[in-house]
């Protein structure tokens, strides 16, 4: 009961700052909203038993990656979007995305709300230390790890020759 | 409501968000940031299903979707960088040219 308090409190900021993100006028706003959006996921993973992704959540997402997206937004000084922010003739679009959205999220609610669950969990709470996810990683994953090994060297390959000076 | 009944929920209206974002933003880094929120979002369903269930393989695949995360984002910014340099601009109505 105790976790679900914190639950309902973490999760209130977790979308109010996601609606930050999206209402935000500021692109240096928008992200620092997201950084706050990904630090509550990592409590989030924390009460769910995950700690290793609570830690990566921080470096990798929080860290790492905002960071880039911040570094990218103040080289290029784009932080300001009002003024091409709202086209004429595109009046249309606002309401129908959020129709949609609105459907999106009655069918997202419907399949996992009305749809019962078929059988009950095993009761003994597994192992999750990072030692466990470890073991898992270069068990059972060990080929898809090798994948994204290749991935991320591709991906850096990649950005280089984009953005390199011809 | 017990505990993964919540975060499910949670899940689901995060990712409505992110697609909202993309749907109704201009601004390229913007739709960007938005599909990170909607990754989190399924991030997040995972681990709580994982929790629930008692597994450790939803936690495995939350690992590797970060990792495409951050390829993804390595190479989408560079292409925003780049087309920052010859259109002035990360509005994506302006981008209606398959030329540089």
């Amino acid at each position: 009961m105790a976790d679900l308090i914190v639950l309902v409190l973490l999760g209130a900021v977790s979308v109010a700052s996601a609606l930050g993100l999206l209402l935000s006028r500021n692109a240096i706003y928008a992200a620092l909203f997201l950084v706050l959006n990904f630090g509550v996921g990592a409590v989030i993973y924390l009460l769910l038993n995950a700690p290793f992704l609570a830690v990566v959540q921080v470096s990798v997402y929080a860290g790492a990656i905002m960071v880039l997206f911040l570094f990218v937004i103040m080289l290029l000084g784009a932080e300001r979007l009002s003024p091409a922010e709202d086209p004429p003739g595109a009046s249309f679009q606002r309401p129908l995305a959020i129709g949609l959205g609105a459907a999106l999220l009655g069918l997202a609610a419907y399949v996992l709300f009305i749809r019962q669950p078929a059988a009950i969990a095993p009761a003994t709470p597994i192992d999750s230390s990072p030692t466990a996810v470890g073991l898992a990683l270069f068990g059972d994953y060990l080929f898809p790890f090798e994948v994204i090994s290749v991935l991320l060297l591709v991906a850096m390959i990649g950005a280089v020759i984009l953005t390199r000076d011809r | 409501m017990d505990t993964t009944a919540f975060v499910a929920l949670l899940s689901s209206v995060l990712f409505t968000i992110g697609v909202l974002g993309v749907l109704l933003r201009r601004s390229a880094l913007l739709i960007f940031m938005s599909v990170e929120l909607m990754l989190n979002a399924a991030n997040l369903a995972f681990v709580s299903f994982a929790h629930r269930w008692n597994q450790l393989d939803g936690q495995v695949i939350v690992f590797f979707v970060m990792a495409v995360a951050a390829a993804e984002v390595a190479v989408g910014l560079a292409l925003i960088v780049t087309i920052f340099r010859t259109k002035r601009s990360t509005n994506v109505d302006e981008l209606s040219a398959l030329r540089g």
